[in-house]
């Protein structure tokens, strides 16, 4: 199993972000604040969003985590922890 | 002979512009194969045929803008073909030597225009040149007779005109410009001539949430269905109960539809809407559903939608409660004559059996055409949807 820091989860969740709204500038995005504040995304940009995390990193996200990916922080967080447990 | 026409894709659309042919003359089609795509000012749209049969002749070349209703191609059907089968034999004996005045017998006006057109091929990035320079490019001509037209060819055709640049500029306005103007159309049209009338209802939802939650955990998350699909499959069943709710109003008279044809309003990405069709949403599984909404989506989305999608749904679904508000009370997209909307789903005080309780509810609204129905019928169907949601299990 691939192990993957901080930083590349950081890059995998926005290059998932970029496929589902190409106008997001990573830069601009608030870490702590609410990702569908930030960005105009629906429940089924959302579900792409999952799913495409879920073909880089091999994890399943069940919906009941969904909370935990609502900010980039949040997100970045939870995805390093998921990813370092199943070693 | 069939002649297919320049279909309606909305009642806000008057003309679309045919970007390409998918058949040619001689061409095996069958019923809803995909045969050309049209601009519209809600984007590119597949443009399907419903009659199976050879293609006899392409009648309008690419690059045009077509009003609705305009001969676009003409179909033998099989019995036709069988027809000029038979009368051929005397035909191979004269094609070589009359060939010109044959062509202009069967179509005198367009003979001509068309032959060019058949050769002339254009590169993708000069039509959309053409377009925003407001450049008939069946008018361009290529540098060198059978070459692709190119961008250059274009600018060159584009000079040509330079007396009126600016005017021919700001006459094309922008695709969003587009868009807007779209929506203006049909919403004034909708707001002037229908008497709309408004109903609300707050159900509980909490078992058609329940249930969902308990059948995505057993589901992989590319095989979770979204919580609006349930509520697309009651809605659809539920107008079946109430079916003067789901179909058109033309020409002073309701026309029910025997189809639910779902019209699921959709935001595009930087702006604006469409509300394409779900085809007999009231008899498909939940999976299909969501199968069917992943793939409009997507091409809503990516600007590829077809024209039954576009022109035959019977009512329109909105969502609007995904961004958090409680409930919409929508405008009906005409002919049509209602609109069902879903508000948000949260936690809320529930007064039950005396007693006050913690439910998920949702605000479910109805605006519908007083002309097609009343305020009666309108509360049967929100009654029968209530109904339905409470059952979720069987609404697979």
């Amino acid at each position: 199993m691939t192990s993957y820091n901080r930083e590349q989860i950081r890059d995998i969740i926005f290059d998932a972000l970029g496929a589902i709204a190409p106008e997001v500038e990573p830069a601009l995005i608030v870490p702590d604040r609410s990702l569908r504040e930030q960005i105009d995304i629906d429940s089924f940009d959302f579900l792409n969003f999952i799913i495409r995390l879920h073909e880089t990193l091999g994890i399943d996200i069940p919906e009941k985590d969904y909370a935990e990916l609502l900010t980039l922080n949040s997100a970045i967080e939870y995805l390093t922890r998921r990813c370092a447990a199943r070693e | 002979m069939y002649e297919f026409r320049m279909p309606s894709l909305g009642a806000d659309m008057e003309a679309g512009t045919l970007v390409e042919w998918l058949i040619k003359s001689g061409d095996e089609v069958q019923r809803g194969q995909v045969v050309a795509v049209v601009e519209t000012q809600k984007g590119a749209v597949d443009v399907e045929i419903w009659e199976a049969g050879t293609v006899d002749r392409l009648v309008v070349e690419t690059g045009r803008k077509v009003p609705v209703g305009e001969l676009l191609a003409l179909l033998r059907t099989a019995g036709e073909a069988a027809a000029t089968a038979a009368e051929t034999p005397a035909a191979p004996a004269t094609p070589q030597a009359v060939t010109a005045p044959t062509i202009v017998a069967a179509a005198p006006p367009r003979a001509a225009t068309a032959a060019v057109s058949a050769r002339q091929r254009v590169a993708p990035s000069a039509r959309k040149l053409a377009e925003e320079l407001g450049i008939d490019i069946a008018a361009v001509q290529a540098a060198e007779p059978g070459a692709v037209i190119s961008r250059a060819d274009v600018e060159r055709a584009a000079q040509a005109k330079m007396p009126t640049p600016v005017v021919a500029k700001s006459a094309v306005p922008d695709w969003h410009a587009q868009m807007r103007m779209a929506i203006a159309t049909a919403m004034s049209r909708s707001k002037r001539e229908i008497p709309h009338y408004y109903l609300a209802t707050d159900i509980d939802v909490t078992a058609v949430s329940s249930w969902l939650e308990t059948e995505n955990l057993k589901r992989s998350v590319t095989e979770r269905l979204l919580p609006v699909v349930p509520f697309m499959k009651a809605v659809a069943l539920a107008l079946r109960e109430v079916p003067e709710l789901n179909g058109f109003w033309v020409d002073g008279a309701a026309r029910p539809s025997a189809a639910v044809h779902l019209g699921m309003a959709i935001a595009m990405r930087g702006g604006g809407l469409v509300a394409p069709a779900i085809h007999d949403a009231d008899r498909k599984s939940l999976d299909q559903l969501m199968a069917d909404l992943r793939d409009l989506i997507t091409r809503v989305r990516s600007g590829r939608l077809r024209s039954s999608e576009m022109s035959d749904p019977t009512v329109t679904f909105t969502n609007l409660g995904e961004q958090g508000v409680e409930g919409v009370f929508g405008v009906i997209y005409p002919p049509q004559v209602a609109i069902v909307g879903l508000g948000k789903i949260s936690e809320r005080p529930w007064v039950e059996g005396g007693a006050v309780v913690v439910r998920k509810v949702a605000t479910v609204t109805l605006a519908a055409d007083h002309r097609a129905s009343d305020g009666h019928r309108g509360g049967l169907f929100l009654a029968a949807l209530d109904r339905l949601l409470q059952q979720p299990e069987k609404l697979r």
